[in-house]
């Protein structure tokens, strides 16, 4: 079963009087599980992609399902409400609320789901001890190192149980120790079930991935498997 | 929605605190605002409730008819007089009446003098009914008595106040005074009556009408003041209204003219000053809800740069499932609870305030804050705040997601 399925996506922005296709006319299916890479150069449209697979963005024209359901047609309230339930953000420049601390940084989106203080915590704790901070809870994001902070994203995005994690140049900010850890627990995830599309520009970080897109003038250039998909096949 | 309600309380809540000083400062309009209306309404609540007080003691059930001439008239030298025959007329004719008594005021001199000592206070020349009518009696000594009037003696009946003034002993009877050259013998000393609106109802010495009127001397110039009481089942309106009539022809007035003579009651006083204090409070209070108004648009402008200054934070909120009524209800609720704030630490600082006054002002009566003044002070600043609330907030729920986390 698909999870996502794009079928002829674009996405068209007017820049006076010239059209900008940032996205022109995309197919592409991801299952349960997959775990994927965008890349491409900055102007690809890789960016665009992900705001619509994370229902920041609305296409112009085209069909997007997700887990079945039409998406592209909801109103931005619709729209918040599928990314508080299907989809877990982790970005570039972290994108944690600066005046709370990492528990509630992570608790937050569950307000949203009206979700009691207690219930909150707890299921906060859990997020934050799968990525290893438990002993930084009550720090603010600036007294965080970056991995720190990353893995305080992360946990926010893991605490809803999302169908999909969509990470931005999740290692754009950070130095390369810190990119390994990341990946690494990019990796794990993966094997404990979760769905993961990465943007991003290094290939190394790509190479994490089973699948690596390829984009170019907003359109898929190249889809290909990498080694580690046919390994796990092999396995 | 309860539960939206509580939770955006308390991030507005640790937003107010997270900018203790800028929250304060955008609250001052406010509390400045609500201090002054606090201010202003307990020191005239407080004066309302006493002057309510003194009137009630002037006896609500008297008329008082005095002569009255439009300053027109004045300058034309005409002066309009109440004279002894109308007090003849009016206690022949008059229905509904209890007690009558003419009431003359020395117009030449009020001095009074005892031994070394001088004192100036009003001098009336009444009659006994004058007890009754206005609700004054001695509390050493006796009243001025009819065979006082018809034998013009030179007595007098005085005050707390002349007592004390001019050193007279505790009991002052059989005393003499020297009023405008006479000597007056002090038959009585008047219960004290108290202050109404900071004058003192005591400093008064009563005399004998005829006495009052053999030393102003010329009647030809008299103009006299008529005090009277009801009966317990007259109504006032009626009893108005004929003894308007009555004065009306007497005084040969036709129907365009205007009444030349006015008829107060102690209601009518104490409905008068209310009207003032109600008129003062009215618009101090209007002037002093500019202010509200400004501290409104304060916590607006404070407002809208909260919203760009945290554009970024509404994205992230939005990407992880905020929907707009999320966004719009926390700067809301953050509007709402800075005016409301601010209206509390006004109320305090107004109450102190209007203690303050009254403290340092002799005789002040003590401030008072009526419930609806509390309920108008924070509803109004509650009302300030979401109206003012409302545009920054909308601003900010309306913001676009990617937009917003794209903002430096």
């Amino acid at each position: 079963m698909a999870l996502i399925n794009l079928t002829s996506i674009t996405k068209y922005y007017e820049m006076g009087s010239q059209v900008v296709r940032a996205l022109d006319g995309i197919d592409i299916t991801v299952k349960k599980n997959d775990y994927l890479a965008f890349i491409g150069s900055s102007g690809s449209g890789k960016s665009t992609m992900l705001n619509i697979l994370g229902c920041l963005d609305k296409p112009t024209s085209g069909q997007y399902l997700l887990n079945d359901k039409n998406v592209e047609a909801l109103n931005q309230n619709e729209l918040s409400q599928i990314r508080n339930l299907e989809i877990g953000f982790i970005f570039q420049s972290f994108n944690l609320l600066p005046r709370a601390n990492a528990l509630s940084n992570v608790m937050q989106p569950l307000i949203y789901r009206n979700i009691g203080l207690r219930q909150r915590k707890q299921m906060a704790m859990e997020a934050l001890s799968r990525v290893g901070l438990t002993d930084r809870i009550d720090h603010l994001p600036n007294q965080l190192s970056g991995g720190q902070r990353q893995r305080v994203a992360i946990a926010r995005a893991l605490v809803t149980h999302p169908s999909i994690l969509l990470a931005d140049e999740p290692t754009g900010n950070l130095d390369s120790r810190t990119t390994v850890e990341i990946m690494q627990l990019f990796d794990e995830l993966h094997k404990e079930g979760h769905t993961l599309i990465v943007v991003t520009h290094e290939n190394e970080i790509a190479q994490h991935c089973q699948r690596i897109v390829e984009m170019k003038d907003g359109k898929i250039f190249n889809d290909s498997r990498t080694e580690k998909d046919s390994m796990r096949v092999a396995v | 929605m309860f539960f939206a309600f509580f939770e955006s309380s308390r991030s507005a809540l640790a937003a107010i605190y997270a900018n203790r000083l800028r929250s304060f400062l955008t609250t001052l309009g406010i509390i400045i605002g609500v201090a002054s209306v606090i201010a202003v309404v307990s020191v005239t609540g407080g004066m309302s409730a006493f002057i309510g007080d003194s009137f009630a003691s002037l006896g609500a059930n008297s008329l008082t008819i005095q002569s009255y001439t439009p300053f027109e008239d004045l300058m034309k030298g005409i002066r309009s007089r109440l004279t002894p025959a109308d007090l003849e007329l009016i206690e022949k004719r008059g229905v509904g009446i209890a007690s009558i008594t003419p009431v003359l005021e020395a117009n030449r001199s009020s001095q009074i003098k005892y031994g070394p000592q001088t004192a100036y206070s009003l001098i009336m020349g009444t009659t006994y009914a004058y007890q009754e009518v206005s609700q004054s009696y001695t509390q050493v000594g006796r009243f001025l008595a009819q065979s006082d009037n018809l034998t013009r003696r030179r007595v007098a009946v005085i005050g707390e106040d002349v007592r004390e003034n001019l050193n007279l002993p505790e009991n002052p009877i059989n005393e003499y005074v020297e009023l405008s050259g006479e000597w007056f013998k002090i038959v009585g000393l008047l219960e004290s009556l108290g202050d109404v609106m900071g004058q003192s109802r005591d400093n008064v010495v009563l005399v004998p009408y005829s006495t009052m009127v053999s030393i102003l001397g010329n009647q030809a110039q008299t103009d006299i003041g008529i005090q009277l009481s009801l009966t317990p089942t007259a109504n006032l309106d009626v009893v108005i209204s004929q003894l308007t009539t009555l004065l009306r022809n007497a005084h040969d007035l036709s129907s365009n003219e205007d009444d030349d003579f006015r008829i107060q009651t102690a209601e009518q006083l104490m409905e008068q000053f209310d009207q003032i204090l109600g008129t003062l409070t009215m618009v101090i209070g209007g002037i002093v809800s500019i202010s509200l108004l400004v501290g409104g648009i304060g916590i607006m402008n404070i407002m809208l740069v909260s919203v760009t200054e945290r554009t970024r934070e509404i994205g992230i909120c939005k990407a992880i499932g905020a929907k707009s009524h999320h966004i719009l209800m926390q700067f809301l609720i953050e509007a709402l609870l800075l005016s409301l704030l601010g209206g509390l630490i006004g109320l305090a600082t107004g109450y102190g305030l209007g203690i303050l006054i009254a403290n340092n002002i002799p005789d002040f009566p003590p401030p008072s804050i009526p419930l609806w003044s509390i309920a108008l002070a924070l509803g109004f600043s509650g009302f300030v705040g979401v109206l003012f609330g409302i545009l920054p907030a909308a601003k900010a729920a309306k913001l676009d997601p990617i937009d917003a986390l794209r903002y430096e």
